[in-house]
Parts: C-alpha cells; structure tokens; sequence
C-alpha cells in the first residue's frame, strides 16, 4: 500500500511539469498578445508595443520565462494576472468556492439519483424502467449544457418564475463574505431568508451542472451492476433463497461500487475545472468562467495558474479515489 | 409581561430593520462583464470605466446623452488667445468620500488634479509604476507630446498649458481617463503599502461612493449624500455582472434586473412588445466604412469612387447584417456629434447609373480585392456577410471582388500600409469631437504609410479646414468649417460610409430618467426607479 502511494506521489512532479509546460506553450500559440489583444482601430506603434510587452516581462526569451514561472510556482508565486493586477492565487481562491459549493451539489445529485437508478435498471433488466432510464441517460449525456440550461430559465424562471434565472444570491440580500460558501455566509449573516434564497438559486445549476455525471452514473452503476449480478456468487446467493435486494445491498453493491467510485472520482475532477457552460448560463461566478474569459484575454498567468491549480485538484482526487479503490478491493491493496 | 414586552419591542425592532430595508431605493443594472479594476486611468474597456463612473468627476463632463461638455469639478474655463493656455477654476466645497478607515480631512482642491496628471504623466512620479502603469487613453490622446506644463495656480486654480493650440483637447479632458483622484488617499494609501488600494478600492467625488466588489459577481455603490449636484434619487446602485446575452435578457424579463446593455437585435421586437419593459435606442458614435485606396486605380478616380457609392445597398446590408441594430450612414461622423450636417444629400443606390458612370469613366471589367476584418467590432457586427453582400452588390455593376481578411493584429497594420485596394473598417469616437473622426481618420497627415487613413486620401483643402477647426476653441467656427469639410468629403467619396450601429437599452418601464450616451459609458447619475 505504501508503496502504492509513494509510486503515484512520484509522478506528481513531472505530471505538474508537463501540465506547466503544456499550457505555456499552448497560450502562447494563440495569435495574439495581452497588448495586441485589447488594441483598437488606432492601432499601436510597434514602441509602444514592445515597451508594454517589455513591462509585463514577455519579451524574454520563451525558456527564461519558463524557468521563471516554475521557480515562482515552487515558492507559491503564481504571478499577478495581467488584466486585474491581482496575484493569481487571490483571483483564484476568490472565485474558487462558489465552483466548489456548486460541484458538490451536483456531484451529490448525480450520486443520489444515479446510484439507486443505475441500481433498480440494473436488477430489472429489460423493463421499461430500465429502457426509460437507459434512454434518459443518453439524452442528458448529449444535451448541449447551454441550451438545457436555457431551456430550464425560460421554462421555470421566466415563464413560470419557480426559480431564479441566475447567480447565486438575490440582489435584494447582501450578505457578507465569510467563507465563499454562500450557504454558509448566508446562515452566517443576519438577513432573513437568505439561507433558502441560496439554496432556491442551486437549484437550476445543480441540475443542469448534474446531468451529465448522472447519466454517466447511472448508465455505469448499471453495467457494473449487471456484471456482477451474472457472478457465481450471487448465483449461489439467489439459490440459497436470499432476496435480490438484499444481495444488492449486502453483496454485489460494495463490488459493483468499484468502477463507480473511480468513474465518480472522475467525474469530480470535471467538476472541479469549473463548469464553463453552467457557470455561463447562470452568471455563477467560479473559475470556470474565469479561465474562459482569460483565453480571449490572454492572461497568461491567470491561465498558466488557474490551469495548474485545477490540475493538481484533479490528481488529488484521483489519489483519494485510487486510494479508496484499494480500501474497497482488497486484491488490489494486497498486490505484491 | 416580561415576555409580552420582550416580544413587542423584538417585533418593533424587526419592523424597524424591514422598514429600513424597504426604505433603500435599490436600481439593479446587469453589466455585461467584469471590470479590469476601478481606475479608468488604467483601463481599456468600456465595462471598466462603466463601473468607475458612478464614483468620479472629470474637470468637465458630457452632458449624459450628447458630445457636449458641461462644468464638472471646474466650475468655469478660459483659453488663452493663442490656444496654449487652458486656465480652470476649480469648485469649492467639493468633498471626497469617507469610507472604512479613509476620511477626507479637507475639500477637493488643486494639489488633487496636479497629483491626478502627475501620475499618468511623470515617469519619476511614485504611483505611476502602480498597477502595471499603462496609461493607454491617456498616451493613446497624445497628451504626453500635447501636455507642456500642468500647475496650480492658487488654492482652486488650475494652468495647463500645451504644446501647440489643439481645441479637441477640452473634449479629451471628458473622456472617462482624465478623472480626478483624492491626493490624500493616494498619499495615505502609499503610507500604508497598498497604493495599489486606490485602484482597486475606489475614491472619489462622484454621485455614488464604492462599498464592495464582489469578483465576477457584483459591485455595490451607495448614494453619496454630499454629492455636490445634489443626492441621488437612487439610494444603493447594484451592478449584477451578467455576461451570458441570453441570460441577461431572461433576467430582464423574470424582474431581476432593471437595466440591462448589449441585448440580442433578434430579440429587440420581442423587448419592446413586453408591456413592462421599454427600450431606449441612438445611434453609437461609431461609423462603418468601405475604404478605396485612391492610390490605386481606378480609384483615383472620383467618378469612379461616386460611382461605387450608387452601387452599394446600405439598406440591405443594415438589415441582414445589422438584423435592423444600424442606421445607414451618409458622413464620415455619426449624427451624435456636434456639427453633423443632415443636409447632405445620400448617394441613391442606383446600380444602373453606377453601371453608366463605370463605363463613362472607361472602367470595364475591374478586379478588385475586398478586405474585411475577421472579428466583430462595435460598427460591424458581421464584417464577412457585408463583405458578402457588397461583392454581390459589385458583380451587379461588372466588378469582381476577390474577398480577403488577415487576422486583427494583421489586418490592421496592412491596411494602414495600403495594401488593399477597397478595404473595409470603422471607428468609434473617444472624445465627442469632430477632428477625432475627421482629423484622425481623412487628413492628409495620417494618409502616410502606417496611418490611420486607410483611403490615403490626401485633400488640401479637407485638410486646411480641418487643421483650422482643430486649432480654434470657438465652437461655431468650428462647426462652419466641420460642415464645409463635410461636403468636401461626399463629393470627393474617399469611402463608402456604411452604417452607424445603434444602440439599444432595454431596461424595466419603472425607470426613469436614463439617457442613452453617445460615447457608449452606462451613466446612472440622474436615474431614478419607481417602486
């Protein structure tokens, strides 16, 4: 097991490097520099040009700005964004929990609905509960984000106006900032009714931001599901007389859980880039949104930092979910 | 009895906090972006300088909804005879805002606006590294070559003094780059080791003083109750950023904002028949234009160019393209600006006689390029279908257009180097004044390689008058001689003037007051909300 950890704690580092050198290089690529990008019919004299580009240190040649980047990065420096003038890292803790909160909301519907959906389609194979869930799931894998996201505005916010449209509070409350977590600031604040004004504007975006992990859930806690309904062991179960949800529960979930979980830990990761279309549509102020805007913008520090902290959340994960595979699965934590 | 009190004065005491609440007349406008920071000195985007608007004053202002200057935090001006000198007096009894630690202990007054330049202009100055010190308006005016001394001439007196006569330069004064800052604040702040505070946590004179931003999410502003116009009818002004269009019209609709910018042509009908929204529209200080190189022939000749302009339909290209957001233009500048001459009669599109004049002119079978920019700007929502559309337009008149586009950076620099023969591009006005158009755009000066006259149209006369409009602060000269201009330039017909884009704000009927300004800045002094 220790063995294990430290194997993949070993492939952090150059995982990191490739993903620093890898965003720097493709930045770069895009035509276009943060000067050229914000210059007008007027144009820009080649001087002026040079000397701005000169202030914000891309003159130099690629390699010394590599270097230079990874040795701030090592000190924790991830630069100043060159839209804001603000450190990277404020930018981003800044916008990071309202990411955060929304993808655990979601990861929490997608687990809620898809497990036991993926579940009863799996032990009733073949029925119309199964045809329907196998049908919804498609459907919500290849929605485009946007126009379902839409189309859930218009329908529920403007026409029938049981949900906000969007953003995650009421602009009749103003709550101070404690934690980022708006749950919490507002149980935290002293507004009335703004605890269930928060939660009421989660509503929309957990769907729309769910969707596609619940169908990939619920269609993969159904294959694993089947899978393991076919092995000897339950057979054996189903023979001695036991109930087919009792097997489920107390024998084929924990195996069936496996692929889950890793598919799970997957799907966080995801969540974790920000949701770009969701926090789109819903004006949710995260980081997804935030790193969108930096590509048209150029900011290369925001990106390059954004990127990377994104980056070293979804190893992070994926350790934890590695992990949490070998604690499920004894073979796999005994391995020699 | 304990308990009945208790509760009495509980329920007394959350009346109070709902009353109070009730009592803050809130206006929510829905911006279409995050602000770089809070100093438009700094800044390049109009959503920045919309979000600083509300907090400062300029030495004078535009009148919201015209390019015409009103006093500011100089009460009057005077110019020298020789154009060299500007002398402000400053108004008194103007007071900067107090907010969390900061407060002002004396009256706006000149060591303000000396300390305001000195950052953008001197290079040794402590605050101009701040912040990144790109100072692009203020370089991009030319104030450093026009700028020769700026000092304090008395508690409340101002003396700028230039280079060379140049009467824009007052306009130049109003543009959202030349607010005055709080010298004390700067100084307090550098004391403190966060200068860089000034241009994220805002102070100034302005109708509204800054209270928080939330990134991405939202600015909140409060009335400033010693604003020296008087306070607010508004008290608590709330920019909700929205940059989805679609969702910024829902919001709209479903009451949670009450103005909104930018909104989607298509759905503009749609905004206007909902009985609780009304929509204000204007014409956007921008102007859309073909160029013919008169370098190049045949377009170096007049009949040849006149003719072109007979054979261009502006009202189908306004409709598909600017799906009706445009107003076919006949001048080089938009109808906002001071001096714009109505009584200039449009080319008729005419492709018959265009067909007529061509041949007259002894041009048969022309081949031409046709440029056009491969991004959407403020005057050209789609610059490809135009191009499109006019190549169809010229093939009725027997001219082969070969379309061609360079990326942005690219297209720019090859334009301005003539490469084109007909190219197409735009402009959107920085200060309201003619000669930011005219001059910048059609002078024999900026017809040189790498210059902004794409047409590199160089007309003596055009030029004359425009060098003396430029050159004298009397107004109604000025327009004369804009005016003349003008009908220089239609009959030479350097361009195909195209369209000027229109600009739409939907917002809730329960607003009132809001003016639709010609320089694009979302001004919310003077509004107010019906509750």
């Amino acid at each position: 097991m220790l063995r294990f950890v430290l194997t993949r704690l070993g492939l952090v580092v150059p995982t990191f490097l490739g993903i620093i050198l890898l965003t720097f290089t493709l930045i770069r690529l895009v035509p276009g520099d943060p000067v050229e990008v914000r210059v007008g019919e007027r144009g820009i004299s080649p001087e002026r040009h040079a000397e701005l580009l000169h202030e914000m240190g891309l003159d130099r040649p690629l390699y010394v700005q590599f270097f230079d980047y990874v040795g701030g990065v090592l000190q924790g420096d991830l630069g100043i964004s060159v839209v804001t003038q603000r450190p990277v890292m404020d930018e981003f803790l800044t916008l990071f929990p309202a990411t955060v909160e929304l993808a655990i909301f979601a990861i929490i519907f997608a687990v809620a609905i898809g497990l036991p959906v993926g579940v009863i389609a799996a032990v009733k194979r073949g029925s119309v509960f199964d045809h329907t869930v196998m049908g919804a799931s498609l459907t919500g894998y290849s929605m485009p984000i946007f126009w379902w996201g839409l189309l859930l505005i218009l329908f529920f916010s403007v026409n029938l106006g049981w949900t906000p449209v969007a953003k995650r509070l009421s602009d009749d409350f103003f709550v101070d900032e404690v934690t980022g977590f708006m749950l919490i600031d507002t149980l935290l604040s002293e507004e009335q009714g703004s605890f269930l004004n928060a939660l009421h504007h989660l509503i929309l975006p957990t769907i729309v931001l769910g969707t596609v992990p619940l169908a990939v859930i619920a269609r993969m806690t159904r294959s694993a599901m089947l899978e393991v309904l076919g092995e000897d062991y339950i057979r054996t179960a189903r023979a001695k007389g036991l109930g087919i949800y009792r097997i489920v529960a107390v024998h084929a979930l924990r195996n069936a859980l496996i692929p889950v979980v890793t598919v799970i830990g997957l799907q966080v990761g995801t969540l974790m880039g920000g949701a770009i279309l969701t926090e789109t549509v819903f004006s949710w102020p995260g980081i997804g949104k935030w790193l969108l805007e930096s590509i048209g913008r150029r900011d290369y520090p925001a990106l390059q930092g954004g990127v990377l902290v994104i980056a070293a959340l979804v190893m992070a994960t994926n350790l934890a979910v590695d992990l949490l595979y070998g604690l499920l699965n004894p073979r796999i934590r005994h391995k020699r | 009895m304990k308990r009945q009190l208790l509760g009495a004065v509980a329920a007394a005491a959350l009346a109070f906090g709902f009353a109070n609440a009730a009592l803050a007349k809130t206006l929510v406008y829905c911006s279409e972006g995050s602000p770089e920071n809070f100093n438009p000195q700094i800044n390049t985007t109009g959503t920045s300088f919309d979000t600083a608007y509300p907090v400062f004053n300029k030495l004078v202002e535009f009148i919201p909804g015209t390019t015409e200057l009103q006093p500011g935090l100089a009460e009057s001006w005077s110019v020298s005879d020789d154009g060299l000198v500007y002398t402000f007096n400053l108004r008194k009894g103007v007071k900067f805002h107090a907010r969390g630690d900061f407060s002002p202990s004396r009256d706006f007054n000149a060591d303000d606006v000396i300390a305001t330049f000195n950052r953008m202009w001197k290079k040794d100055d402590a605050y101009h590294a701040v912040s990144g010190g790109a100072y692009d308006y203020f370089n991009d005016m030319g104030m450093p070559d026009l700028l020769a001394s700026v000092e304090k001439a008395g508690d409340y007196t101002v003396k700028i003094t230039l280079t060379k006569p140049e009467a824009p330069f007052i306009a130049n004064l109003g543009m959202d780059f030349a607010i005055i800052h709080s010298k004390e604040y700067m100084d307090a702040m550098m004391k403190a080791g966060t200068p860089e505070k000034v241009d994220q946590e805002p102070i100034g004179t302005g109708p509204f003083i800054f209270a928080s931003y939330k990134k991405d999410d939202r600015i909140i502003y409060n009335a400033n109750v010693n604003y020296f116009r008087g306070k607010q009818p508004i008290d608590r002004l709330v920019f909700s950023i929205t940059p989805d269009q679609a969702t910024r019209e829902a919001r709209l609709e479903a009451g949670e904002c009450d103005v909104i910018p930018y909104p989607n042509p298509a759905n503009i009908e749609k905004l206007k028949a909902n009985p609780d929204l009304q929509v204000l529209e204007q014409e956007g200080l921008n102007v859309g234009y073909l160029a013919m190189n008169v370098q190049k022939p045949p377009f170096d000749n007049v009949k040849v160019r006149q003719a072109i302009n007979m054979a261009i339909d502006k009202a189908s290209i306004v409709a598909a393209v600017y799906q009706g957001a445009g107003a076919p233009a006949k001048n080089p500048i938009p109808p906002t600006i001071w001096s714009y001459d109505d009584s200039i009669e449009a080319y008729p599109y005419d492709p018959e006689k265009a067909k007529a004049m061509l041949a007259e002119a002894g041009v048969t079978d022309l081949k031409t390029d046709l440029w056009y920019m491969p991004v959407q700007r403020p005057y050209n929502p789609d610059a490809k279908k135009m191009a499109e559309l006019m190549q169809a337009d010229l093939a009725k008149v027997g001219i082969t257009a070969e379309l061609k586009t360079f990326e942005w950076g690219e297209y720019r620099k090859r334009l301005q180097a003539g490469e084109h023969m007909m190219g197409m591009l735009g402009w959107t006005g920085d200060n309201g004044d003619p000669d930011n158009f005219m001059g910048v755009l059609l002078s024999c000066g900026s017809a040189r390689e790498g210059g902004q006259n794409v047409a590199k149209w160089c007309n003596e006369d055009f030029t004359k008058l425009i060098d003396e409009a430029k050159a004298t602060s009397d107004v109604a000269k000025r327009t004369e001689l804009y005016k003349q201009a003008q009908a220089i330039f239609h009959a030479d017909a350097p361009w195909v003037p195209i369209a000027h884009s229109v600009v739409h704000m939907p917002m809730s009927k329960k607003v009132k007051g809001y003016k639709v300004h010609p320089l694009g800045t979302h001004i919310f002094e003077g509004v107010d909300i019906e509750e």
